[in-house]
């Protein structure tokens, strides 16, 4: 199997956390995986990204091109992004911020999901990323959800532990919905 | 793969770990983006290994500090880029012409100045050419994956301390900050001899040694410069690392090094699933480079692209290693541009001739 992601949104929605989570899960499973964020003069409130390429045999780029799926939590990164997906490919858009109407292709495979409204209704408007984690990997099976579930103890600092289990819920909803 | 002992690591952490696994307890450097995690790594782990990591006042104080270490023989590292690395090119000189085995890591930066912190190989010329005075060279190493990064800081070591040169491993911020699973495994060997004869340790009980690279009496600077040139040859015939790939039934081989290289893998994998008979030659030495190899292939009469992110450097080094260079395409992306997979495919499909 070959699988590849691009995950993108504001700084401090939890993007790169998500692509690390991915990773993690990805290594549970045994798999070979790439995590590359984008990088920069990165900030709080500007746009932030990461390609994660997960698969059996050896990686070779870890520069996505044209990924098989997407996460996009708000505008700049649709505007970004949404060319560059292959046709047939899953998006998962935040309709919290941008609704699915601004969309420009209908090649695609779209799931589009009030992220922060979810989120909130777990009960942390944070959470979004990881409703949009669990929603991603309910669709595609990139990696089990149980795999994302149990890898929060590989990507969380051991001192946020005590969330693992809202986080848990967070991805749960998520996958519900697909 | 065996998931149980692998750890996820940036490569820029997995290059700092391997060089505490191989032994090196001395760091010493000047921070500059994109290799940070360095010494953030070395200074959080080196003394819990009873190591020393020392921030220094600048870039030539560091590397003038390596030169100090490296004459006691101890494995010793530092790590910079762009700029900081050009400060360093003094110095570079100075411990060819000394004969002290050390690793330098350049994470290179966009140039030329103070440029960007993002993937580039504008750093190729400086590190094989030499940047520094004189007439030597260093060992350069170009690896491509987190776990290449992690084995050719071990290599990097053994290497330097074979041919008392200096070894640079030459990777970019792809490299720096991708994280992948690594197997982090421990050399047996992680010291040099203890009874080499050239080490400056204290002459208790013997007479002094004196390491230096001024020779003033006549025909000695001569016999000095042979000696190195002859270091240099013993390393092109022995340790020239290479990977090729599909190379058998090529039209076409691209060239490339590091994350280019990388990248190129994937645009190759295309091309082959399209029918189109395309190989790859990477470079693992850079210096020394793997001209026979090259040669060798370039008689099979395919033509070659070469890769890379500059305007066109390691490209003079292949076309004096193939039968004709006229053989030799060039595809470049300057500083401040990294290419996708889809990019160099469409270049491939443009150069390919059945």
């Amino acid at each position: 199997m070959y699988y590849d992601v691009i995950m993108a949104g504001f700084g401090g929605q939890g993007v790169m956390l998500i692509g690390n989570l991915l990773a993690y899960a990805a290594i549970r499973e045994g798999k070979n995986v790439t995590y590359l964020p984008s990088y920069g003069v990165e900030m709080r409130g500007g746009t932030a990204n990461c390609s994660v390429v997960v698969a059996d045999e050896e990686i070779g780029s870890p520069v996505v091109g044209r990924p098989g799926s997407l996460i996009i939590m708000n505008r700049p990164s649709l505007v970004k992004f949404e060319p560059r997906l292959q046709p047939g490919g899953v998006l998962v858009l935040n309709s919290s911020l941008v609704p699915a109407a601004e969309c420009q292709r209908d090649d695609l495979d779209l799931v589009a999901l009030p992220l922060n409204d979810l989120a909130r209704e777990v009960g942390n408007d944070k959470l979004a990323n990881m409703v949009a984690l669990g929603a991603l990997v309910a669709k595609t099976g990139i990696v089990a959800l149980e795999a994302a579930k149990d890898a929060l103890e590989d990507a969380l600092n051991p001192k946020y532990h005590r969330m693992i289990p809202i986080n848990q819920q967070a991805m749960d909803k998520g996958a519900a919905l697909v | 793969m065996s998931a149980a002992k692998k750890v996820f690591l940036k490569g820029n952490e997995a290059i700092a770990m391997a060089a505490i696994n191989a032994g090196c307890r001395y760091y010493f450097g000047y921070p500059i983006t994109p290799q940070n995690d360095i010494p953030e790594y070395m200074a959080r782990h080196l003394p819990e290994v009873g190591g020393e990591f020392l921030q220094a006042e600048s870039e030539i104080a560091s590397i003038n500090m390596l030169l100090g270490a490296a004459a006691t023989g101890v494995r010793v590292m530092t790590s910079s880029s762009g700029p900081g690395i050009s400060l360093m090119q003094e110095g570079f000189s100075y411990l060819a012409g000394n004969e002290l085995p050390a690793l330098v890591v350049n994470m290179s930066r966009q140039g030329p100045g103070l440029g960007g912190i993002n993937a580039t190989q504008g750093d190729y010329f400086q590190a094989v050419k030499g940047g520094g005075h004189g007439d030597y060279h260093l060992i350069v190493l170009a690896p491509h994956t987190g776990q290449e990064l992690y084995d050719l800081t071990i290599k990097g070591f053994e290497l330097a301390e074979k041919y008392r040169c200096l070894t640079m491993l030459l990777g970019d911020a792809i490299l720096g900050q991708i994280k992948e699973p690594i197997d982090p495994w421990k050399p047996e060997k992680t010291a040099g001899d203890p009874d080499r004869e050239w080490l400056i340790t204290g002459a208790r009980g013997r007479q002094p040694r004196l390491i230096k690279s001024l020779y003033l009496a006549d025909g000695e600077m001569e016999k000095h410069n042979w000696r190195l040139q002859e270091k240099y040859r013993r390393l092109a015939a022995e340790d020239v690392m290479v990977e090729t790939r599909h190379t058998d039934d090529a039209r076409l081989v691209v060239v490339a090094f590091g994350s280019m290289a990388r990248i190129a893998k994937t645009s190759i994998e295309q091309a082959r699933a399209k029918g189109l008979r395309v190989g790859l030659i990477r470079p693992i030495t850079l210096y020394p480079f793997p001209t026979a190899t090259i040669g060798e292939i370039s008689r099979q009469g395919a033509r070659f692209l070469t890769c890379e992110m500059n305007t066109g450097q390691m490209v003079e080094d292949v076309r004096l290693a193939v039968e004709n260079p006229g053989q030799v395409e060039f595809y470049g992306r300057p500083g401040g541009s990294v290419p996708t997979p889809e990019e160099i495919l469409a270049r491939i499909e443009e150069t390919y001739q059945d």
